[in-house]
């Protein structure tokens, strides 16, 4: 199929969707039969995995390739924002659930549960934030707002900034001031996520909060564990920006890759912010 | 065969395209993953309706005849959750995937690869729930909805339910962006958003609504297994969570996701009305607010799904006014389509007598709809038949009909090739008869008290039981009928005129030849 600029561009027929399938059969089964303890698994979820991951490489690879051979023209370009910005929207969506479920627990759950007609069933419960609960007896001491996670704040913060940096390099094309600041943005995302390790550590060690500590523990521990997800994921997509940058790719006009990892890294930040004020503070 | 095999050697484009199984597994065409979707569709459409001639053998005398109580509850809850999410999702993806391009005048999908796994995810979750079936303690059996704390109990079947559902999520999500950046950004030039069919309208909306609310489904099934088998609390009193908690975020989700399932339905008779009326769409404008509406209230609506498990007063009132204001826009959309057909010139072919069928039913379901949402009413019906009767009025006779519509109206233009259009009426008139057999009589069972999702049941809900039972086995077999009416259509059809239909206005039928090219509008038509 002849493809010239005007055209918008169709791939050719490819096999990347049904590795990615398979990966995912793998995956899935594997980790019900894991979460199951049947045997066969951990082998499934890793087989999964090395799959998904090679579908991954070479998917975005080929697209990085049609890309810098010019494939792509301007609809294409504007697909992929839009593209780019409903994803970002289903994620807002996917951390709105879990908000949501502090919100009603905070707001609706604990109070009913001290509520008089509750004090039969949970005589001397009361509501007061953080819980693990009336029926688990586990005592913790919260995670203050004011040690770590203000300095994770803080590396966050800055490290939207240097993004930014990076962002107006590649528009002047300064290419090796673009390659710092990319650099630096990895940097204080790999900083953050060891901070974040060492707080988990200090919260299992110290503080005797974990998973397990009733309302407080599921939704401190997964609220921020699937942000530390995404912040890692935004390392990895940063990561493999600042190697196509070095190896020359994009143009000062022509960039989205860039861009799309950086509205991305952009919206992690915005989740962690209302992560401090609602996790951390409130 | 021989002619579907030279089809396919017809496309000779000379390039290197797979042939053979390969070519739907590799493709990046949006007819052929649209034809996927399509036949994924209707099998599972099958499957789910074999469960539910398993269900209603079970109920067609009192007492426990075939199915012991716990295979029951894995039918009740496989067969919801395959006819939402294997049957009727994907059947209206399908109708999206042919239909949007053409009708909008772009090449292909937007993102044509990714078009393909959205497909392909899907087999292997349905997969997973197919296996579910066979695995120690069986399939899920918590009803379709999965409420905590029975879907925090059970065994392997749950969490593969769990983990089908992740994928189907991420399936929908993928779809949607896809159709939503396909019809933002690849209308042929002059086509702008208040030119665009209805059917395309009514797809945009949905995927807003898809991207909207699936990812919220992603979160509950997350803390389900969190709480399954981590050991967190989001559904566990006792850690302060609630149960009910699970309940809300559910139907959050699960509202939307009605009119995700009707909103393109919508759209399908809103396509067909006109053309067989041979006037023009009454209240063009009207018809995309009213959609427009109905998906922004559906996100305020979720907890009349839940009036008696204990909320507030106040709760009640609000979800229960939200809930019959939905019931003006409807309203709008049914008095334009009244409208359509007034005066016009009307022929019956099968697309449009599925069409008025819909219309017809769809009002029954839209009120026993709005019975249901008056709160006092609601405590009454709450899990009875009445509600089973309501939500398949909307869901057969509305989303199911809507896309039999669908399919007679546009095979022509798929496959070049005419249906039987008597047998398709044939088809028409007994799936009209036996659905009103089998779910008629259930609104009395409900208001009688006969609850849902149990094996057995007194004997004074014997005689509407066996009704309801010879009317679905009717149903079941009349659906035989018209994979007969598809299957032959495109083995051995007559040749389909170059228009078939002398109503029709929308871009695929007057500036596409019959059958439609293998790739259509790769220089797009202008619209004036």
């Amino acid at each position: 199929m002849s493809q010239d600029s005007s055209h918008y561009f169709v791939p050719e027929p490819s096999p990347f969707p049904i590795i990615g399938s398979v990966a995912l059969f793998f995956l899935g089964l594997g980790a019900a039969f894991t979460m199951n303890k049947i045997e066969p698994g951990y082998w499934m979820v890793a087989i999964g995995f090395a799959i998904l991951f090679y579908m991954i490489f070479i998917w975005f690879r080929q697209v990085s390739l049609e890309s810098e051979s010019g494939k792509y023209n301007k609809t294409v370009d504007v697909s992929f924002r839009w593209g780019m910005s409903w994803f970002i929207l289903s994620e807002v969506m996917f951390f709105a659930a879990f908000f949501g479920a502090l919100f009603y627990m905070r707001v609706f759950s604990l109070p009913w549960l001290a509520d008089a007609e509750h004090s039969l069933l949970w005589p001397g419960f009361e509501a007061i934030w953080p819980t693990a609960g009336p029926g688990i007896a586990d005592t913790f001491t919260q995670m203050g707002a004011w040690g770590l996670p203000a300095i994770n704040t803080a590396l966050l913060l800055a490290s939207g900034v240097t993004c930014t940096f990076a962002h107006h390099a590649i528009r002047e094309n300064r290419r090796e001031a673009l390659k710092m600041w990319l650099l630096a943005t990895i940097a204080l995302g790999v900083l953050f996520l060891g901070l974040q390790c060492y707080e988990y550590v200090h919260a299992y060690r110290d503080l005797d909060l974990k998973l397990t500590s009733g309302a407080y523990g599921s939704t401190f521990f997964m609220l921020t564990g699937f942000h530390g997800f995404h912040v890692t994921v935004g390392v990895i997509m940063l990561t493999v920006i600042y190697f196509r940058c070095a190896s020359g790719h994009f143009t000062a006009e022509n960039h989205f890759g860039f861009e799309g990892v950086a509205w991305y890294w952009h919206f992690v930040d915005v989740v962690w912010l209302a992560l401090f004020v609602f996790v951390y503070l409130l | 065969m021989a002619a579907v095999h030279g089809d396919v050697h017809g496309h000779g484009h000379g390039d290197h395209h797979p042939t053979g199984i390969m070519r739907w597994v590799m493709t990046t065409n949006h007819k052929d993953i649209g034809t996927m979707y399509l036949w994924f569709a209707l099998s599972m459409f099958f499957v789910g309706g074999t469960l539910a001639m398993g269900i209603r053998a079970e109920l067609y005398q009192p007492g426990i005849q075939i199915l012991e109580p716990e295979l029951f509850n894995q039918f009740t809850t496989l067969h919801g959750l395959i006819m939402v999410f294997g049957a009727v999702m994907p059947a209206f993806v399908g109708f999206a995937n042919w239909q949007v391009p053409m009708m909008i005048g772009a090449p292909d999908m937007a993102f044509a690869r990714m078009n393909n796994w959205s497909f392909w995810l899907l087999p292997v979750a349905a997969s997973f729930l197919i296996i579910s079936f066979f695995v120690p303690g069986g399939a899920a059996a918590g009803g379709w909805t999965f409420y905590p704390p029975l879907s925090v109990q059970g065994g392997l079947g749950v969490d593969l339910m769990i983990f089908a559902v992740h994928i189907l999520g991420a399936s929908s999500i993928m779809g949607a962006i896809n159709i939503i950046t396909t019809i933002l950004n690849m209308r042929a030039p002059g086509m702008t958003l208040m030119k665009m069919p209805m059917f395309v309208w009514t797809w945009l909306i949905t995927a807003y609504l898809l991207v909207l609310v699936m990812p919220v489904l992603a979160g509950t099934v997350t803390m389900l297994l969190t709480d399954r088998h981590f050991g967190t609390s989001f559904f566990n009193a006792a850690g302060g969570g609630d149960p009910v908690l699970f309940q809300h975020i559910f139907w959050f989700f699960g509202h939307p996701e009605v009119y995700i399932m009707i909103l393109p339905a919508f759209g399908i008779v809103s396509e067909i009305i006109p053309t067989f009326a041979r006037k023009r769409l009454f209240g063009y404008s009207s018809m995309v607010y009213a959609t427009a509406s109905i998906a922004l209230l559906s996100c305020f609506v979720w907890a009349h799904h839940m009036f008696t498990v204990g909320m507030p007063v106040v709760g009640q009132l609000f979800f229960m006014y939200m809930t019959m204001l939905i019931a003006v826009p409807t309203g709008v959309k049914v008095f334009n389509w009244t409208a359509t057909m007034w005066q016009g010139s009307m022929t019956f072919e099968t697309p449009m007598l599925f069409s008025i069928g819909f219309i017809f039913l769809f009002v029954i379901g839209g009120f026993s709809g709005v019975i249901c949402a008056i709160v006092p009413i609601d405590i009454q019906v709450q899990e009875t038949y009445y509600v089973i009767a309501h939500f398949h009025y909307v869901l057969v006779s509305g989303s199911l009909f809507a896309l039999f519509a669908g399919a007679y109206y546009w095979i022509p233009k798929w496959t070049g090739r005419m249906y039987n259009e008597t047998l398709g009426k044939w088809h028409f008139w007994l799936s009209m008869f036996f659905f009103n057999l089998t779910f008629f009589v259930q609104h009395f069972l409900g208001l009688a008290g006969m609850p849902r999702r149990i094996p057995d049941y007194a004997l004074q809900f014997a005689d509407f039981n066996m009704v309801s039972s010879i009317g679905a086995f009717g149903f079941g077999l009349t659906q035989i009928l018209f994979v007969y009416i598809m299957v032959s259509c495109v083995r051995s059809g007559e040749p389909a005129p170059e228009k078939p239909w002398e109503g029709a206005t929308t871009l695929e039928w007057t500036h596409l030849p019959t059958p439609a090219p293998y790739h259509s509008f790769e220089t797009p038509p202008v619209i004036k």
